[in-house]
């Protein structure tokens, strides 16, 4: 084997928020990306948990289709709330 | 149709939107990122060799743990680094035979020798120093894991040079052989490190092209003037002298005029005849094949682990 597998590594850096994507190493399994995600992401306390994920089991969208994925959502003010009329006066709302 | 795609692409550019791995780019933005994000990357982790020469004669347990974990931030800036140049299409190991072979480029400051601890101490203040001048507008490079792995990169980098400058502010506070020691270092270190921004920039016929993407944003004769004006103004801290006959300071430009450098000396380490170019490889080398059976021994466990596994599921 030529390079060892590629892992993502996700970095929740407190509780209450979300895993975030960091980077990614190469690790010969789940354990080794572990280990070697806590020492090459958490060396300054950046995180409080790691998720490390095969990067080929990551399926991504296309950026050659990325107009018809999101650009439907474009012309759909109706989903936001400023899109419709409320009276001055009235409140919490 | 290419030129369509390279129009898009060249006003995404213009528009400051990031180039994501997968987008649509020119072959040659490609190649010349795959080239510079792995010879930053190779220049980490052969930089982590004159340091590393001093760890076991660090002055004291202090200096020992500053300077262990500045090697460790390296090996770890060119795994950010290589693994951003994996975004393009090419793999590491495919680029480390590379820079093994003597094939690929790394800085050529590391050709220099380590010869006293003050050393140490001048790389963190001068090399770390020009480092980030040239890293810092690499944050906001076109290429979007390029300039994720440099914010990171930077964030370590400003410990390094700050250990580096403590470590000479102590020598120059210590007894007149200290101090010398510190004025010798800075004698041998300032000229590498002002070539460490590359040729003038009429000598630099890619540059134009990389500042066009938005890959630089500042060109080399920029950022080595900063260097000079800040560094000047922090030798002058320690009471030490730049080692430069011709460095005044200039009221019409508000900036250090400085000498002429050795350009000859610059491309002479360029093309591998610097005092450490050897010595630098044969290292690399010998490391990666005498780890050969670490790596081979991670798989075949990692193999035995999931086997194991299998039998119990």
């Amino acid at each position: 084997m030529k390079n060892w597998p590629l892992w993502e590594i996700f970095v929740r850096s407190k509780q209450g928020l979300s895993h975030k994507h960091v980077g990614s190493l190469h690790a010969a399994d789940a354990e080794m990306a572990m280990q070697n995600a806590r020492d090459v992401y958490t060396r300054r306390m950046e995180g409080v948990s790691i998720w490390v994920v095969e990067s080929v089991h990551v399926t991504a969208s296309d950026p050659d289709e990325k107009e018809s994925m999101f650009d439907p959502a474009n012309d759909k003010v109706y989903r936001h709330p400023t899109f419709y009329d409320v009276p001055d006066g009235v409140t919490h709302i | 149709m290419e030129a369509h795609l390279e129009k898009r692409f060249q006003d995404k550019i213009d528009q400051e939107i990031k180039i994501e791995p997968k987008d649509w780019m020119p072959e040659k933005y490609r190649k010349t990122l795959v080239r510079q994000i792995s010879q930053h990357a190779h220049s980490e982790i052969v930089g982590m060799l004159p340091e590393g020469n001093w760890i076991t004669r660090a002055p004291s347990l202090k200096r020992k743990l500053g300077l262990l974990a500045k090697v460790q931030d390296e090996a770890g800036h060119g795994l950010y680094l290589y693994a951003a140049a994996e975004t393009l299409g090419v793999e590491r190991a495919d680029l480390v035979a590379d820079l093994h072979s003597g094939k690929a480029k790394y800085s050529s400051i590391f050709n220099y020798p380590t010869m006293t601890w003050a050393d140490i101490g001048a790389i963190g203040w001068l090399v770390d120093g020009a480092a980030i001048m040239n890293q810092v507008p690499l944050c906001r490079c076109s290429y979007g894991p390029y300039a994720r792995a440099m914010v990171r990169v930077c964030k370590e980098e400003s410990f390094h040079q700050r250990q580096g400058f403590e470590i000479m502010m102590t020598l120059c506070n210590g007894t007149t052989e200290q101090k010398e020691m510190a004025q010798d270092a800075l004698n041998r270190w300032w000229w590498p490190s002002l070539m460490m921004f590359g040729p003038n920039d009429d000598e630099s016929p890619n540059s134009k092209q990389s500042m066009a993407w938005k890959i630089k944003r500042f060109s080399n004769d920029d950022l080595r003037q900063k260097f000079v004006d800040v560094t000047v103004e922090q030798a002058k801290h320690l009471g030490i002298n730049i080692p430069d006959p011709d460095l005044n300071w200039n009221e019409e430009t508000q900036h250090y005029d400085f000498g002429e450098i050795d350009w000859e000396e610059f491309w002479n380490v360029v093309k591998g005849n610097g005092p450490c170019n050897k010595a630098r490889l044969d290292a690399r080398n010998k490391a990666h094949d005498e780890g050969a059976w670490v790596r081979e021994a991670a798989v075949a466990y990692a193999e035995k682990k999931r086997k194991r596994k299998e039998k119990v599921a």
